[in-house]
């Protein structure tokens, strides 16, 4: 391997950790900001212009907090809990494509911190890790709250995480690869997923707020029954870590989206623009598109966040295994029938 | 009309306890329906007021810290009769009277004045009872626009009359713009 491809892909892997951080930070502004502008209030708006400071004044807060500690007979286990959840979180972000190729010092440069063929498996794989972290800390803290919370994230995740596989099988099922760069080259100009998939995304969707722990699925901490539920007993950054992974993880989960069923990066006259402007330019306007999906989609996390109350949780069972399921089967079975229909149709003698 | 049926508000809504639908029980509706309800709030007027900034306009009848009028030549009105502290359901205000001298007809009005009149601000209920009560409009607890600060120490919520007392450049103001009008 040459230098310079180690040199690259460091470079990238960097800027996309410096980004995920980012978006994570200022997530947490967006979410009071749409929170207040959704309930008719202004939001914070005293650190910086229009409260743009924020988010480092709440880290700051955060590590200056006392680092308290309970009386528990698993120490290594909790502080292994946020620390596995913020790797976890950051850890998907590498087989995302961020843009097409870069074409810079006479060399090819992708967008990505890695093309593995099976990112698609990955992907799943690595998120359904990240319920390890919420589990080992609702473990470790020996404190009866956290464990409930710990226990329902754990069994709200596997409940789901079936929904969502099975949801992206439909989907595979159409696009034939496992590889995210492929896929997202697949969706050139506007055939984007969603228009083919439109139950697989949906389903995907309500699984995606499931995964991140999002209102309306928000039990593993939902404050009104289990005070803070998984990190009730964390406090100073240990707790800032569980909050920044919640967000990374929505970050993520909405590029996920973004790539699989919004076309990535392409944008309606993606082609036209690298014959005119040039490939780089023209890469440059897709990373911008990617990342308005992105804040779309965000965005969308937080309206509902705001607007619908959480569920039972015999509810959210039933969702999940009653509903989404059954749903996501019929759609593999409607996907297969209509990729046969030539052979179904040559087979019934049309 | 049986009283089944009788709805004075004309708001009356009869709780049914039917089967849902196929649709309702999707809640995607209801769901889609209450997004764009936040949505609408996304874009409306914001009804925060920026505190240290902005002040909220009071009330024209709000009832704050009371306040010892004087006339307008800067004299003070009460006589010590004693009247607010009858009225007071609190029992916040005491007081001690005070006959005038005759090189003192410049501070009070009356031949009998208050030498010391204090209200404890932690027992007062901030009724306006005492305001009702005075024959001598001596004392308001609309027009100060004043709120009673917060402090640590149970002595310094008695107000006495230094802090009771309308300043008396703002007694010789209110006289002057009187006497513009
Ligand atoms: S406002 Fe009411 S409670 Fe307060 S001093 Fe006057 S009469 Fe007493
Ligand atoms: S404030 Fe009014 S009611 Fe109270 S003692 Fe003075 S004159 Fe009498």
């Amino acid at each position: 391997m040459d230098s310079t491809l180690i040199i690259e892909k460091s470079v990238i892997i960097l800027v996309v950790f410096a980004i995920t951080m980012l978006m994570a930070m200022y997530s947490t502004l967006a979410e009071r900001k749409v929170a207040a502008w959704l309930q008719d209030r202004i939001g914070p708006n005293r650190a910086g212009k229009g409260g743009i400071l924020q988010p480092l004044a709440d880290g700051l807060k955060l590590f200056a907090k006392e680092e308290f500690e309970p009386d528990t007979p698993n120490r290594f286990l909790f502080f292994t809990g946020p620390a596995l959840a913020m790797t976890t979180a950051l850890m998907t972000s590498a087989v995302i494509p961020w843009g097409d190729k870069f074409h810079l010092f006479g060399r090819d440069i992708i967008l990505q911190a890695t093309d593995i063929d099976v990112a698609l498996l990955y992907l799943i794989g690595v998120m359904s890790i990240g319920v390890y972290g919420i589990m080992i800390g609702g473990w470790a803290s020996n404190n009866k709250f956290s464990l409930i919370g710990a226990v329902r994230a754990a069994s709200q995740m596997i409940s789901y995480e079936v929904a969502m596989g099975l949801s992206l099988i439909a989907l595979l099922m159409m696009t034939g690869t496992l590889s995210l760069r492929e896929i997202s080259a697949q969706q050139a100009g506007l055939n984007w997923n969603v228009f083919y998939q439109p139950l697989s995304f949906f389903i995907f969707l309500i699984c995606a707020f499931a995964e991140t722990n999002r209102t309306p699925f928000d039990l593993a901490e939902c404050e009104t029954e289990l005070v803070g539920g998984y990190h009730t007993e964390y406090s100073s950054m240990k707790m800032g870590f569980y909050l920044f992974a919640e967000y990374a993880n929505m970050f993520i989960s909405s590029t996920i989206l973004a790539v699989l069923f919004f076309g990535g990066y392409n944008y309606p006259g993606m082609s036209w623009a690298v014959e005119n402007w040039g490939v780089n330019i023209a890469n440059v306007i897709g990373i911008g598109a990617l990342f308005v999906k992105i804040c779309g989609f965000i965005f969308l996390y937080m309206w509902v966040r705001w607007t619908i109350p959480r569920f039972r949780y015999d509810q959210l069972m039933h969702l999940g295994w009653r509903i989404l399921i059954p749903l996501a089967i019929v759609n593999i079975m409607i996907t297969g029938i209509v990729i046969l229909r030539a052979e179904i149709f040559a087979y019934l003698g049309f | 009309m049986s009283i089944e049926s009788i709805s004075l508000s004309g708001r009356k809504k009869v709780v049914s306890n039917k089967e849902m639908s196929f649709l309702e029980r999707m809640y995607l509706l209801a769901i889609v329906k209450g997004m764009i309800i936040t949505i609408k709030h996304l874009f409306t007027r914001k009804v925060t007021i920026l505190y240290p900034e902005q002040v909220r306009e009071m009330s024209p009848v709000y009832r704050g810290q009371h306040q010892l009028k004087r006339d307008e030549l800067g004299r003070e009105n009460c006589t010590a009769c004693g009247l607010c502290a009858l009225s007071c359901p609190a029992e916040a205000i005491t007081m001690k009277a005070e006959e005038r001298k005759p090189d003192e007809k410049h501070l009070y009005r009356e031949e009998k004045y208050a030498s010391i009149y204090e209200i404890n601000m932690l027992r007062c209920i901030f009724c306006g009872l005492c305001e009702e009560a005075c024959p001598k409009d001596a004392i308001y607890l609309t027009t100060s626009k004043l709120l009673v600060p917060s402090s640590y120490d149970r002595e310094d919520f008695i107000f006495g009359k230094d802090k009771l007392v309308m300043p008396l450049d703002i007694a010789m103001k209110n006289a002057q713009l009187k006497n513009a009008k």
